[in-house]
């Protein structure tokens, strides 16, 4: 990260720096003012308007990327810090599921966000993007054993509502279409279980 | 918001050094309560330092069943350590039960217990606040007091710390490991957080451009038997109205030693040591719950307010304590 902003003189003037930052696959470069959030660099400068700015406060989720694979609130993330991370946003899902020519066709989509259109779990939609990328990122740490806050004692636990309910906890819709979203969540768990029963049973 | 320079330097000696030689500067961890301050305007620093990536990110065993806690570990992980979840399951539980599984994933070991207070006045920079502007008054009083303070407050603040985590380190005989300008320090968790007194200000002991660099655990059979509950406004995703962090030791249905903390009701995590001398030698009844609970709260002063006040928070926590406490002994049944 090259300074170009002048040492000590950040109390009036705006300080500038350079960072690169892949972004759904794509490496961006940009000069940021330390102050703008990820959110922020994400919408205005790249043009990437998945995320969206619901409270910017970090009491909604729906702003959720995955930045180094984990889910995080890019309304409370400083872009400068990103330097060098790797961003994944509910466009950049959908991309990764993208065929090798690069087409993305509607059987491209991630399998949450092919389970949320399933179960009709959004309203408005506004919050969407950041409700599956929370999903997307909730699923991965379930699958590492990871225990909530209703999880009872150490064994491994099962995805029941109350556990989806919890782990979705971060990401509200004001349209309250938590009952079809937690349903999405479930469904979309299952298709990634059955996935890998079926990899495994090939490669066994 | 205003401009500030930053800064994210090799090390975290080096950070120490350059934020312990500028008062305007500050250190920035996962960012989850920092960032929304610079937004706010509660924190105007000229330096933004950030350390995420310069601290010890492990969680170490020291041996017997002691562990040392890597101040950039972040929140999620923590939680998940299988160590912590069978040694130390009040800090696990006390973990999850905090904001929400993107926050957790940011925020730091390190931030945690230095994340300030959620009092709506302290982050509403159009009113009084003794803590973000010392001398200016409280705008509590007469105001909305359903999140506030009813252990240790003072005419000048009755803001309560916001950490869950904090409450069960305050349990754990937990040690803070801090890197500071003049060298390295330790300082017992239970007092690292502050009394407001006059000075509400200062939350903790540290001073400018200390940076705590691990937590250490050391090893306590009694915290096997131990579990947070948090009582709250909604199911998930809320800050504690009242919570009890506990362990306990018991035989033949006598308890014989307890750690007991509380949240949710003061300026710092409560350990309650009265309670603590309560329970040693009691039965293990509700009769010795509430009774311990009593000996704690004897010193408790709610506070009128707007929404009705918080005076409600005495018998919800003497409640939420006999819970806690039931709920342990009940685990022999298991």
């Amino acid at each position: 990260m090259r300074s170009m902003g002048v040492a000590g003189a950040g109390k009036s003037r705006a300080v500038k720096r350079e960072i690169t930052v892949r972004v759904d696959g794509i490496p961006r470069r940009l000069s940021i003012d330390t102050r703008m959030t990820l959110l922020d660099a994400l919408r205005e400068r790249l043009g990437v308007t998945s995320p969206k700015k619901g409270c910017d406060h970090g009491q909604c989720g729906a702003c959720t990327v995955l930045s180094g694979g984990r889910r995080v609130l890019s309304c409370l993330t400083l872009a400068v810090t990103q330097d060098g991370a790797e961003v994944v946003t509910a466009e950049g899902l959908t991309a990764e599921a993208a065929t090798p020519d690069g087409r993305h066709a509607g059987r491209d989509l991630h399998p949450v966000q092919r389970a949320f259109i399933d179960c009709d779990a959004l309203q408005c939609g506004y919050c969407t993007p950041g409700q599956v990328v929370s999903a997307v990122g909730a699923l991965d740490e379930f699958e590492k054993g990871w225990p909530s806050a209703v999880t009872k004692g150490l064994g491994a636990p099962r995805l029941d509502r109350a556990e989806v309910a919890e782990r979705m906890s971060g990401n509200l819709c004001r349209c309250a279409a938590y009952v079809n979203i937690v349903t999405a969540v479930q469904q979309a768990a299952g298709a990634a279980a059955a996935q890998r029963t079926a990899e495994t049973e090939v490669a066994g | 918001m205003k401009p500030f320079d930053y800064r994210s330097p090799a090390d975290a000696a080096t950070a120490v050094r350059i934020v312990g030689g500028d008062p305007g500067a500050v250190f920035l961890g996962g960012g989850t309560n920092l960032v929304d301050h610079l937004k706010l305007g509660v924190v105007e620093p000229g330096l933004v330092v950030g350390v995420a990536g310069l601290l010890p990110a492990e969680v170490e065993e020291l041996g017997g069943g002691a562990l040392r806690i890597g101040a950039g570990v972040n929140n999620s992980e923590l939680a998940a350590d299988p160590r912590v979840r069978e040694w130390f399951p009040v800090l696990s539980q006390a973990l999850l039960s905090g904001a929400s599984g993107q926050l957790r994933n940011m925020a730091s070991v390190g931030g945690n217990p230095l994340q300030r207070t959620r009092c709506v006045y302290f982050q509403d920079v159009t009113t009084p606040c003794n803590k973000r502007k010392p001398g200016s008054g409280c705008s509590v009083v007469g105001g909305w007091t359903r999140h506030h303070a009813i252990l240790g407050a003072s005419e000048h603040c009755i803001a309560v710390h916001p950490s869950d985590m904090a409450v069960a380190l305050a349990a754990l005989e937990a040690r803070a490991r801090v890197l500071g300008p003049d060298g390295e320090r330790t300082i017992p968790f239970v007092d690292l957080h502050r009394l407001p007194g006059d000075a509400p200000d200062r939350d903790t002991v540290l001073e400018h451009g200390e940076l705590i660099t691990a937590i250490d655990l050391p090893a306590q059979p009694i915290a096997r038997r131990s579990a947070y509950r948090k009582v709250r406004d909604r199911a998930s995703y809320a800050f504690a109205l009242v919570s009890v962090a506990a362990a306990l030791d018991v035989a033949d249905g006598v308890i014989v030693d307890a750690r007991v903390a509380f949240g949710g009701v003061a300026h710092a995590p409560w350990r309650a040591y009265r309670a603590e001398e309560a329970l040693r030698g009691a039965p293990a009844s509700d009769r010795s719950y509430r009774a311990a609970a009593d000996a704690e709260l004897a010193d408790a002063r709610p506070a009128e307010g707007l929404d009705g006040g918080n005076a409600f928070k005495i018998p919800l926590l003497r409640r939420t304590l006999a819970a806690t406490l039931r709920d342990l002994v009940g685990e022999d049944a298991r």
